[in-house]
């Protein structure tokens, strides 16, 4: 460890909650639908587009019609980009945007990664560069890229009027708000974005791969592609789908120190502004800071052990003699599946923001990971992506999180539970329950089948089997890790973990594992939105329901007494929920120094 | 619920338009006027031919010819360390090391027996290539990047500490003072990102170029 790994560490929450504290307040009057300063610009364009699209945007919708337009939308969707993604080597796409002729996936693995960009996952049983031609790239991933990301926040956006609503059953209109979150807030960080990593490095054109002849007389193929539009809103919709196999470790996504930390902000600044917008739209802010404070200490929590694992080293680098100490010139450390220009804090922070976030982007191997430095992602998936989490989703489930703990609260004070003035009753805390315990059921029931199963027992990586050939902890971490990472729809990857066998580049002669393939689909598919409709549920319930005035004995959710108890909450029913399974991969990995 | 339905029609296709082609093809288009060099992969030239991209690390090594033809195994092409250059990272990617078509992580996990013996290799291998000029080397004295494959498989840089030790073979075959060498590692490190986001990070491409143009290729 050194001190500019912490420094680092330090400067990001700092420059993070600066920046969150005015996106906060600007997205918050982007959700009540006040003039921001870009409405002089993007107000003509936004009127055209309800247009087009033939959305009357003055139609207030209940939850339920809320919910019919999100899937309708989400629905056609899937259904284009699984028609986009199957003929990306039809003859009318032209060879600028299909240099490489590169025929589509097979269907099943199709209907995973569809599933993925749709649900905001982005797991990707495929290699962006040896898979996708440049429209299925454009036209078909960053497209969701950006309006998954919406369909989150305006699930967000839509709670919270819920919540503080105070008048009819009406929490705004799904199609107003997809357009106004697309337009005011994502498109213009997004273009800012893009264009500070393209002047970095990153790259942007429609080239064909480029051939050169080295030094040395070897010749290298690199792969091109207009990576930076994508890039940009990769992160800062907590998408994480990388344009390349390795994603930001490829230094075409991620060239250098600053980068890295550029793209770390635009992954987090979103989820955490929108803490800021909720307590902004409950006319109180120190209910935001509260949230802020909670998810900030449990986030920084993560990325110290992380930190302090990773620069440990690892039980087979101690063994084959390695010295992983910091000595001059090297940070030392568990290097394996790092990059030198990351080094090793940067490489903690960043798989720890890419967790906690439903991102799962990542800058380097996590598979590579020491068992406790590993532990830490499986540890933030396991808090069901509340701590900060993906842009919108992570705001909707603390809030599920923070109902469930007034009422644990007022249970112990032995008090009708209160939040914001309203009543929680029967029917809010058992619609709260369901969307807390549903991601975790999907999650766990996919790994039993997996792991008990010869068909999920073939997506385990060569690597991490023991030399007969049997299950490990390692392969058991791969597959509870799939199947986790894909119920959140993070997208992550113990990356050895297979569904897509590629023999060469090109998708001639390659095959999906059906297995893997289908049932992650279904995991993602439903365990985004069968929470989204729960939270949209609770909406509806609390929408309308009568504010009285706060009194001596309300319980407040806006003080540290709340925030221990919501911490309390989060992290009992993460470790009630998995801590069985965890024992079995990561943490028995970091207890031993046993190599098998 | 039937506008509904025509309205997530139009809205994704006109997402599609506005997301997917307008864009992206803007943001290319700008990138392309104002950081050509970025927007095309950094590319790396020497008299006027691409030698390679500043940002992809690449395989300083010559082929093996065997019987007067290049030797390949399961079509990937033998190669062997050129020792008047310095040697980037290990890595993992498929179709051989430095594959900058298909990056790949080589997936190695912390507890791994096979983990162990890939470092093993490595560290042979980086035994066998530097300690006849350093002999004081030992397993102990090598820096971690040198023997654990990157993430990406190809990254450009390596650690000063691993530049140094290689300096001590480089100044050997090159007929050049260890001071001359370390001097331009020193000017080819480039520095963490805003001062302190990162770490500290030897550019092997560029590096390996400037000792071209101080000794000539030949030497």
């Amino acid at each position: 460890m050194t001190f500019t790994g912490w420094l680092t560490i330090a400067l990001f929450a700092i420059i993070l909650t600066a920046l969150a504290l005015p996106l906060g307040r600007y997205m918050a009057n982007v959700f009540t639908g006040e003039r921001v300063f870009l409405s002089p610009v993007l107000g003509g364009p936004e009127r055209f587009l309800y247009r087009v699209m033939a959305i009357d945007p003055r139609r207030e919708q209940d939850w339920k019609a809320y919910a019919k337009s999100l899937l309708l939308f989400s629905l056609a969707g899937w259904l284009l980009l699984y028609l986009i993604l199957r003929t990306q080597n039809a003859p009318w796409v032209p060879h600028a945007l299909n240099p490489l002729g590169y025929h589509s996936a097979s269907w099943n693995v199709t209907f995973n990664t569809v599933s993925s960009f749709l649900t905001n996952t982005n797991w990707q049983y495929y290699g962006g560069e040896t898979t996708m031609t440049y429209l299925s790239q454009m036209a078909g991933l960053t497209v969701q890229n950006f309006v998954s990301a919406g369909v989150g926040i305006v699930v967000a956006a839509a709670l919270i009027r819920g919540i503080v609503g105070r008048t009819g059953k009406g929490i705004g209109n799904f199609w107003q708000d997809i357009v106004r979150v697309v337009l005011y807030i994502l498109l213009p960080i997004a273009i800012v974005g893009a264009l500070v990593l393209a002047s970095q490095g990153v790259i942007a054109n429609f080239s064909d791969y480029l051939t050169v002849h080295t030094i040395t007389g070897l010749t290298q193929k690199i792969a091109m592609g207009p990576v930076a539009s994508q890039e940009a809103i990769k992160e800062l919709g907590t998408n994480g789908g990388g344009f390349f196999n390795t994603n930001s470790a490829h230094p075409f996504e991620n060239p250098n120190g600053f980068t890295n930390f550029f793209e770390m902000l635009l992954v987090l600044v979103i989820p955490a502004a929108l803490i800021f917008a909720y307590g902004r739209m409950a006319g109180n802010r120190r209910q935001g800071y509260a949230i802020y404070g909670v998810v900030m200490f449990m986030f920084l929590g993560a990325v110290a052990v992380a930190y302090i694992a990773e620069a440990h080293g690892s039980p087979a680098q101690h063994a084959a003699g390695l010295h992983t100490g910091v000595i001059h010139g090297s940070g030392g450390g568990n290097m394996e599946g790092k990059e030198q220009r990351f080094g090793i804090a940067s490489s903690a922070l960043f798989d720890v923001i890419t967790t906690v976030t439903s991102c799962g982007a990542v800058n380097s191997a996590i598979e590579s990971f020491t068992g406790i430095g590993g532990a830490v992602p499986f540890a933030n998936l396991s808090a069901s992506e509340v701590i900060f989490g993906g842009v919108g989703t992570g705001l909707y489930s603390i809030l599920l999180y923070v109902l469930l703990a007034v009422f644990i609260g007022g249970l112990m004070v032995g008090r009708t539970p209160e939040w914001l003035g309203k009543k929680l009753e029967a029917r809010e805390i058992k619609l709260a329950g369901l969307g807390i315990l549903i991601t975790p059921l999907a999650a766990l029931f996919c790994t039993a089948l997996a792991t008990a199963s010869n068909a999920g027992r073939k997506s385990i990586s060569e690597a991490a089997l023991s030399k007969a050939g049997g299950n490990t902890p390692q392969g058991f971490s791969e597959t509870f890790y799939a199947y986790l990472s894909q119920a959140n729809n993070n997208g992550s990857a113990f990356a050895g973990y297979t569904g897509y066998i590629q023999p060469n580049a090109g998708n001639l002669g390659a095959h999906g594992v059906t297995f893997a393939d289908i049932l992650g689909g279904l995991d993602m598919v439903f365990a985004r939105y069968a929470p989204i409709l729960f939270a949209l549920a609770v909406a509806g319930a609390l929408a309308g329901k009568r504010v009285t005035p706060a009194g001596l004995g309300t319980m407040r959710t806006d003080n540290p007494t709340f925030a221990i108890l919501l911490i309390g909450v989060i992290v009992l029913v993460g470790a009630l929920t998995f801590f069985p399974a965890l024992l079995l991969g990561p943490i028995v990995q970091g207890l031993t120094t046993h190599l098998y | 619920m039937k506008r509904d339905i025509v309205t997530a029609v139009l809205s994704m296709i006109v997402f599609t338009i506005l997301l997917g082609l307008v864009y992206p093809l803007v943001i290319t288009g700008v990138s392309q006027v104002a950081f050509p060099g970025a927007a095309n992969g950094s590319q790396v030239k020497v008299n006027g031919r691409v030698v390679g991209s500043k940002l992809i690390g690449q395989s300083f090594a010559t082929p093996v010819v065997e019987n007067g033809k290049v030797k390949e195994v399961e079509g990937e092409v033998q190669t062997t360390p050129d020792p008047r250059y310095f040697q980037t990272r290990p890595s993992a990617t498929e179709g051989g090391a430095d594959n900058a078509a298909a990056s790949t992580f080589s997936n190695k996990g912390p507890n791994s027996v096979k983990t162990k013996e890939a470092d093993e290799e490595n560290i042979k291998a980086y035994l066998e290539l530097n300690k006849p000029y350093d002999p004081g080397l030992t397993v102990a004295k090598i820096p971690v990047d040198a023997v654990n494959s990157s993430a990406s498989g190809l990254d450009p840089e390596i650690s000063p500490a691993n530049a140094w030790i290689q300096a001590h073979r480089i100044a050997a075959v090159r007929h050049l003072s260890l001071a001359t060498v370390n001097a331009l590692i020193a000017r080819h490190t480039s520095g963490r990102g805003l001062g302190f986001s990162g770490e500290e990070g030897v550019n092997v491409l560029e590096l390996n170029l400037a000792l071209d143009r101080l000794t000539g290729a030949k030497s």
